[in-house]
């Protein structure tokens, strides 16, 4: 079948099998910061957003975003960089495996969430596993990036 | 220092947190063929036959192998120093099969759902025995698990096979059995700590292809190259000339991938095929089919007199090894060698253990590999002593600890050189609170809020037989090339290493480039396993750089026509009184006519393990009615020696925490009666989330360890084994109940206050 869609802002029209995953299209695409670490829907390491709500991309048959906006960690770059920062002055992105889905998730945190506390924080990213860090470094940068933007505004 | 010791950022950091292809998968060619493994339903059967014809059939298939198609030369997977340690019990593919989960044929072809679809076509008969399953149940059974005549051991072991002993042995000093009849005070009770999966983010995955040269070239997510060269090589029955081992960045290892899992099966398929072909483990099969840490029983024995001081240790251990021998033999010696020399001044230490075959999934490696588990045993044994003297389990602990310039029976004779565990201790205790909490605080009629505590030690690389190599070259600008064989699967060793470079040529990191690991260029190294590459690959960088050092003096002589002793170097430039060259002039006049391009290399390997230390302190809160249990604050103390990078030894003490938390709490691999894992996934393997590790806080207490590069030792193995004795001890201290089987689950704790009612 036939899909058209947008894939960090630049059209894609692509002919796919009916069940194929959106991971496996985005992967295939060539935005190959989509990771899989598990099956099961549990790990968080393919989030990506769909019309700027975040998605599992393993759970989203390609098929269903046609017409619609996909961004993945490609398509933010600049902010990536600038919460990227912070996570690497922490240490905190070690094996780097979870840290696509991850940071879509931090940036779709900052959208949504205004000022939130640190159990707000922990709550809204509880779907994202990482087993190198145990929480901390991350939980240090987030919150120091989301206090430079208090800072900026 | 200006470098060593400073928190620099890892050289990769920007790469991984923008998500560029740095990993297995993302530069894996297009073409590859897609590998995957049908698997036995069985625990223990022999195959009896294997049609494929059918399967071949489908459109896309490239090959289908089995036992009859692979090489007959059994290895072992288990990455470790040649000879190895472990039994050569495996071929890639066998007729028998000793698990759920141990391969039965190789298929490839051009998509993934071909193979999936051939996969379903493949029949295999089966003749089916009775498994293993209870490591209790092993020794003498009707069932015997290996019974190749090719099974084979490098050396003595202790190995009975024909009765499922995979490995057997024993320590004492002093005379235990005399020390104990003195004790006022004995403690003696059975601990037992579970199979865990090292659940690191990145699955196994490999692909690979024959160069140019003819040449089998595998790109995997490793821990150990080298290993996976000479491994590949008698595997496959094929020289370790035609084999090219190269690892990109990889997601997370935890000693899992210092086994090989994957590589074997793509390689084949390349070889039979000369086609590039690809292997990625799905979570099922990295939970099912690779190794896990090993299950322990172990009985721990201590007594003292009525004041606290430990006269006698006795520790005897079983260890289910599972179906393959995978550091079984290795793992098992921490469990006693890692944990009794903290009490030092006992005088009385025996250890014995059997490390036993299964059917169940091969264990394996798993960072604390074994110290882990005896942790929990001692640690745990140490806090019901504590108990039974009545005595506040810090002043217990410190009354019998190991002390610097005390000779370790119990650790192979060692000296101890650097040790500050006393003062990581008293630190702990006043970061807690301690002498305010201890052991509880009701906080309503059924929430208590209770204290716990143990302490560890663990090694730096293995002493006498690992090896690190390490090459340092001058380029024509000035610059360096630090070539490691070390493999940074996240922890930063790259970096870490590219700062001793930098601190001993007195430059910044932008001066010194890191290339690891491609086993054609990378000079020998062991690999990153048993804590070793802060201690011993860093010994190797100062090494070489020294010789570099020394090099540049003699070349800078020569074209300044001067003595060399008169020489000094500080990093810019080589100069005396009277004259003087720069480097990047130096670096350019040695890559022209009669130069001389500068590359240094040097090994090391230690005869030392010096141990690093950590105290952990838990906080909890315990609902007495319901059991459930709630992290609020680990505190860990660490002793690593000098800390490198202090940022990047703080994730490493926080996140070891965090994954020895998840295996006191919830980490649990069960199987169904006949021999299925049921934790094959996220949803029924359940590792912490951030919202179960409550606040993890990291303090050093530094010593100097003077065998170390920098004073360092190591941090990576350490920090995970205090949580699983700490939390059982906040749980006796907030219900009165002693947990003494891993995970500590609401439910054991209910049943523990219930069964005290």
């Amino acid at each position: 079948m036939q899909i058209k869609c947008y894939i960090n802002n630049r059209l894609f029209n692509e002919v796919i099998e009916p069940d194929m995953l959106l991971i496996d299209f985005l992967r295939h695409t060539g935005f190959t910061s989509v990771k899989r670490g598990c099956d099961t829907a549990n790990c968080g390491l393919c989030t990506v957003w769909v019309n700027e709500k975040t998605v599992l991309s393993c759970s989203v048959l390609a098929a269903s975003v046609n017409g619609k906006h996909i961004t993945t960690l490609e398509g933010v770059e600049d902010e990536a960089i600038a919460f990227g920062k912070f996570v690497a002055d922490e240490g905190a992105e070690q094996c780097g495996y979870c840290s696509p889905g991850f940071i879509m998730s931090v940036l779709s945190m900052k959208r949504e969430l205004n000022d939130p506390t640190e159990e707000e924080i922990k709550h809204y990213l509880s779907g994202n596993l990482c087993r190198c860090t145990g929480y901390m470094g991350q939980l240090r940068a987030i919150k120091k990036f989301l206090q430079q933007g208090k800072d900026g505004a | 220092m200006k470098v060593v010791s400073q928190s620099i950022d890892k050289l990769d950091a920007m790469a991984l947190v923008t998500g560029k292809p740095v990993y297995t998968n993302d530069i894996a060619p297009q073409n590859c063929l897609i590998v995957k493994v049908l698997r036995s339903p069985h625990a223990y059967a022999k195959i009896l036959s294997i049609k494929t014809d059918t399967a071949l059939k489908v459109p896309g298939i490239a090959c289908i192998l089995t036992y009859k198609d692979v090489p007959n030369k059994r290895f072992t997977m288990a990455g470790q120093s040649y000879p190895e340690p472990s039994p050569y019990d495996r071929l890639i593919l066998d007729q028998y099969v000793r698990y759920v989960g141990d391969p039965v044929a190789i298929v490839a072809g051009d998509s993934e759902k071909a193979v999936q679809k051939a996969l379903k076509l493949i029949k295999a008969e089966y003749e089916v025995f009775k498994p293993i399953l209870d490591p209790e149940e092993a020794i003498d059974n009707n069932t015997v698990i290996h019974t190749e005549e090719d099974y084979h051991v490098n050396f003595d072991i202790g190995n009975d096979v024909k009765r499922n002993i995979c490995c057997s042995g024993g320590f004492e000093s002093g005379n235990v059995d005399e020390a104990f009849e003195k004790c006022d005070v004995i403690v003696d009770e059975v601990y037992h700590t579970k199979a865990n999966n090292q659940a690191m983010m990145e699955t196994f995955i490999t692909y690979t292809h024959m160069d140019y040269n003819g040449r089998l070239n595998i790109v995997s997510s490793t821990q150990i190259p080298f290993h996976v060269r000479r491994i590949a090589a008698r595997a496959l029955d094929i020289p370790k000339a035609k084999v090219r081992v190269i690892k990109p960045r990889i997601g997370g290892g935890f000693g899992a991938k210092q086994t090989v899992v994957s590589e074997l099966f793509p390689a084949i398929v390349t070889l039979k095929t000369g086609k590039p072909a690809k292997m990625i483990f799905d979570r099922y099969e990295t939970f099912a089919a690779s190794t896990s840490r090993h299950e322990m029983k172990i009985r721990a024995k201590v007594g003292s007199d009525k004041d606290g001081n430990i006269k006698a240790i006795h520790i005897t251990t079983l260890s289910n090894t599972g179906a393959y021998g995978e550091h079984g033999p290795t793992t098992v010696g921490l469990s006693g060698h890692k944990t009794m020399p903290l009490y030092n001044k006992a005088g009385a230490f025996k250890f014995e253990f059997q490390v036993v075959y299964t059917n169940t999934m091969s264990a394996g490696a798993f960072r604390g590999y074994g110290a882990t588990q005896g942790a929990f045993a001692l640690e745990s044994a140490i806090n019901e002593l504590a108990a039974k003297l009545n005595m506040d389990p810090t002043i217990l602990r410190q009354k019998n600890l190991l002390e610097e310039g005390e000779v370790l029976t119990a650790y192979h004779g060692e000296t101890l050189r650097s040790c500050t565990l006393n003062s990581c201790i008293n630190k702990g205790k006043e970061l807690i609170k301690w002498d305010e909490k201890y052991p509880y605080k009701r906080i309503s009629d059924h929430k208590v809020r209770a204290v716990g505590t143990a302490i560890t030690m663990q090694g730096s690389g293995i002493a006498g037989i690992d090896i690190a190599s390490v090459q340092i070259r001058l380029n024509d600008d000035g610059y360096y090339t630090l070539l490691v064989g070390a493999t940074d699967m996240g922890t930063g060793c790259d970096t870490i290493l590219g700062q001793m470079a930098a601190e001993c040529l007195e430059c910044d990191m932008d001066k010194i480039v890191v290339n690891g690991v491609d086993t054609d260029q990378s000079p020998y190294d062991t690999g990153s396993y048993a804590s070793s590459t802060t201690y011993v690959t860093g010994m190797s960088v100062i090494k070489a750089c020294k010789k570099l050092r020394d090099q540049m003096l003699t070349e800078a002589s020569k074209i300044l026509k001067v003595e060399k002793d008169t020489l000094e170097f500080d990093g810019q430039k080589i100069y005396n009184e009277e004259k003087s060259i720069t480097l990047d002039k130096l670096a350019q006049e040695l890559v022209v006519g009669d130069g001389n391009y500068l590359m240094a290399s040097a090994s090391h390997s230690s005869p030392y393990s010096p141990p690093p230390f950590m105290a952990g302190f838990v906080e909890i809160e315990l609902d007495t009615e319901t059991g459930q249990i709630t992290v609020i604050d680990y505190f860990g103390i660490v002793d690593c020696g000098t800390p490198i990078n202090p940022k990047l030894a703080r994730i490493q003490v926080e996140g070891g925490i965090a994954q020895g938390i998840g295996m006191a709490l919830c980490e649990d691999i069960t199987y169904t009666e006949l021999g299925k894992m049921k934790n094959n996934s996220f949803m029924q393997y359940k590792i912490p989330s951030r919202r179960d590790v409550g606040n993890i806080k990291v303090a050093f207490e530094s010593s100097y360890e003077p065998t170390g590069p920098f004073g360092a030792k190591s941090i990576g193995e350490v920090v995970i084994n205090t949580p699983p004795p700490a939390v059982a001890h906040a749980v006796y201290n907030a219900a009165g109940v002693n947990i003494r089987s891993l995970p500590i689950t609401s439910e054991k704790i209910l049943k523990g206050i219930m069964a005290k009612r």
